[in-house]
């Protein structure tokens, strides 16, 4: 492990502390912002105002769809290089420190390499490609 | 650090009580926002922990990811998105069961596991990426690469139950001619119904 316990975790809360400051003040924000104009707009709904906007046609039918089995696919590439790309932060930080060099390399590519066969897969299923 | 402690405790209560909201709320859709709720709490939770890492990943993986899965999972499903009292089932009370179970698992692993343990905050290294880096790859380098099996494993599932070259069922034909999932509204009633 790189650095000796921290003596006091102070600066730790601190920066968050200053993170949880900006999203409050954002929530605030938007909350003002929304309410005021609720306070100040005049209200007169009719049925036709109230119907969901969908390019000045009136919407038929309900909002809620089912979706094609191949959309699953990109949802699921997604996740993959998502998992992927998380491991790679670990290992940035690590790889070159004493201790780590050419295993933790190679340990990192076998991982990758792993993903890329799935990759090849799916494009030589023909799942890359739009159709 | 007390404020600390009320937070987790704060957070805490929010995770179980969207938990609770998850697995009791009529809309399928509305238990995966939920969801959302439960997953961003414990994100807190580690946050409060000092596992700052951990606590990034639970938002950039399942909160960003693993949710959107969820999301397009129920709208692949014929499984009504709308609110529906069938989605009641009478399998309520096993179901209750099995959760107390696996939650009695957990519980006796944890305390046979941990039952002593003390983080002190004030003291504790904080889990930035560099900690966890190199816990990842000097002691759990195995598990890391079997990830990288069962991430391939998944993909390769998903790619063959998703493939439209082999139409073993008649929904399949039915549903590949729908090429646009939003082309109009008619379409869209029609494939719901």
């Amino acid at each position: 492990m790189n650095g000796m316990a921290q003596p006091d975790n102070a600066s730790y809360y601190a920066t968050y502390t200053t993170v949880l400051t900006v999203i409050l003040v954002g929530v605030a924000f938007a909350a003002a912002a929304f309410g005021a104009n609720r306070l100040l707009r005049p209200t007169r709904p009719t049925r036709e105002k109230l119907l969901t906007y969908e390019s000045g046609v009136d919407p038929v039918g309900e909002g809620w769809a089912q979706t094609h089995v191949r959309y699953y696919v990109f949802a699921y590439l997604y996740v993959v290089f998502a998992v992927d790309a998380i491991y790679l932060f670990p290992w940035a930080t690590v790889f070159a420190a004493p201790g780590f060099g050419w295993v933790t390399l190679v340990e990192m590519f076998v991982f990758l390499g792993f993903i890329a066969v799935g990759l090849l897969y799916a494009w030589r299923k023909g799942v890359l490609t739009w159709t | 650090m007390s404020t600390v402690r009320v937070l987790f405790v704060l957070l805490g209560a929010v995770a179980v009580g969207s938990a609770l909201l998850v697995v009791t709320t009529r809309q399928i859709v509305h238990a995966a926002l939920w969801l959302v709720v439960t997953l961003g709490a414990l994100a807190g939770c580690f946050l409060l922990l000092t596992a700052e890492f951990v606590a990034w990943v639970q938002v950039l993986i399942y909160v960003g990811a693993v949710v959107v899965l969820l999301l397009f999972a129920l709208m692949l499903t014929r499984a009504p998105t709308r609110p529906d009292p069938a989605a009641r089932t009478p399998n309520a009370w096993f179901a209750a069961v099995v959760a107390a179970a696996v939650a009695g698992v957990l519980v006796t692993t944890l305390v046979a596991g941990f039952s002593g343990a003390v983080i002190d905050l004030d003291r504790a290294e904080i889990g930035g990426a560099r900690v966890t880096g190199g816990a990842v790859f000097s002691t759990w380098v195995l598990p890391f690469e079997v990830l990288s099996v069962l991430l391939l494993a998944a993909l390769v599932g998903a790619i063959v139950l998703s493939r439209r070259d082999v139409p073993n069922r008649p929904r399949d034909a039915e549903a590949a001619r729908d090429t646009e999932p939003a082309r109009d509204a008619d379409d869209r009633e029609r494939s719901s119904s």
